[in-house]
C-alpha cells in the first residue's frame, strides 16, 4: 500500500526540487549580472522566496514523518518572516549611509533627488538595458 | 494578559509540534519552559498586540494564499529578464502610501513588498514607504495598490 505513493510523491518532489534550483541558480545569476547594490537584492530576494520555499516543500514530499513536515514548515515559516526583514535592514542601512542606486529615472521628489545628486549621471549606465519585455 | 496567554499557547503548539516525545514527564518539562519562557516574555515586556498581534485573528492566513501567489508570479517575471541577453530593467525610486492604520499592518505591507522580487523597501515613515523598484511593471503594480488594500483587509479596517 504505501509503496505505491512513492512513484507519484518521488515525481512532484523531484519537479519541485528542480523548480526551486531553477531559481536558486538564477538569482545567482542575477546577482552577477544586475548593475548595482539594490538591483541585487531583489535577485536574491528571488532565491530566498521560490528557491528555497520549493526546495523546503519538495523534501516534505520525502518525509517519512509527519514531524519532519511540520519542521520543514517551520523552517519556511521562519524565513517568511526573516528574509524580508533582513533585506530591508541591509537595504535601509545601504541608502541611509549613502550608497546611491543607480536608477533609469529621476527620484521621485526633490528632497531626495538633492540627496543623490549623481543620479542623473548614472542613468545613462542603466539606460542599456531599457527594452521591452519579451 | 490576554497576550500573555496568546504566547503561552503559542510556545505550547509549537514546542508539541517539535518534541515528539508525549511521556508525561517530557510535556511537563516543556510545559514548565514554556511557562518560564513567557514569564521571561513578560519581564522583558515584549508582550502585546505588536508581538503578537491575535487580534487579526485568522484574516493573515486568507491573504497568504494571493501573497505566494504574487511572489510565484513576480519570481517569474525577474527569472525571464535576467534570463534574456537584453535585460530589461528599470531601476527606480517610487513612494507609496501606506494606508493601514496599525503599526504590525505598516510592518506587513513593506514585508510583502520586500519580499516580493522586484520591489524593496528602503523607508517606512509615516505612513508613506519608499521603495525600490526593478521594472515599470513591478512599480505600476505596486502603485495600483491591490496589495495595499489586501493588507488593509487582514487589519480588518477596509
Amino acid at each position: 500500500m504505501g509503496e505505491l505513493w512513492h512513484l507519484p510523491l518521488d515525481l512532484v518532489s523531484w519537479v519541485l526540487l528542480l523548480g526551486g534550483c531553477f531559481f536558486c541558480v538564477v538569482g545567482g545569476l542575477g546577482l552577477i549580472r544586475l548593475p548595482d547594490f539594490y538591483s541585487r537584492m531583489h535577485a536574491a530576494g528571488m532565491t530566498d522566496t521560490l528557491g528555497a520555499g520549493l526546495l523546503l516543500v519538495a523534501l516534505a514530499f520525502q518525509a517519512t514523518h509527519w514531524m519532519e513536515i511540520v519542521k520543514l514548515f517551520f523552517i519556511l515559516g521562519f524565513l517568511v518572516f526573516t528574509s524580508p526583514t533582513a533585506a530591508h535592514a541591509l537595504a535601509r542601512a545601504a541608502f541611509t549611509h549613502g550608497l546611491k542606486p543607480k536608477l533609469a529615472e529621476p527620484p521621485p521628489d526633490v528632497a531626495l533627488a538633492a540627496e543623490q545628486t549623481d543620479t542623473i549621471a548614472e542613468t545613462v549606465s542603466c539606460e542599456g538595458g531599457v527594452s521591452s519585455a519579451s | 494578559m490576554k497576550y500573555a496567554l496568546t504566547i503561552f499557547l503559542i510556545l505550547v503548539s509549537v514546542w508539541l509540534l517539535g518534541s515528539g516525545v508525549y511521556t508525561t514527564q517530557m510535556i511537563t518539562l516543556g510545559l514548565l519552559s514554556c511557562l518560564a519562557v513567557t514569564l521571561l516574555c513578560v519581564r522583558l515586556k515584549v508582550v502585546d498586540s505588536e508581538a503578537q498581534p491575535v487580534q487579526l485573528g485568522l484574516r493573515p492566513l486568507a491573504y497568504l494564499p494571493w501573497l505566494f501567489r504574487e511572489i510565484a508570479l513576480a519570481n517569474w517575471d525577474l527569472a525571464r529578464r535576467l534570463l534574456s541577453p537584453t535585460m530589461a530593467i528599470r531601476p527606480q525610486l517610487i513612494r507609496v502610501r501606506a494606508s493601514q492604520k496599525s503599526d504590525v499592518a505598516q510592518v506587513l505591507y513593506a514585508n510583502s513588498i520586500t519580499l516580493t522580487p522586484g520591489t524593496v523597501t528602503l523607508e517606512l515613515e509615516e505612513g508613506e514607504l519608499l521603495v525600490h523598484a526593478l521594472t515599470d511593471e513591478a512599480a505600476d503594480q505596486l502603485r495600483g495598490g491591490e496589495m495595499d488594500r489586501r493588507v488593509r483587509a487582514v487589519e480588518g479596517s477596509a
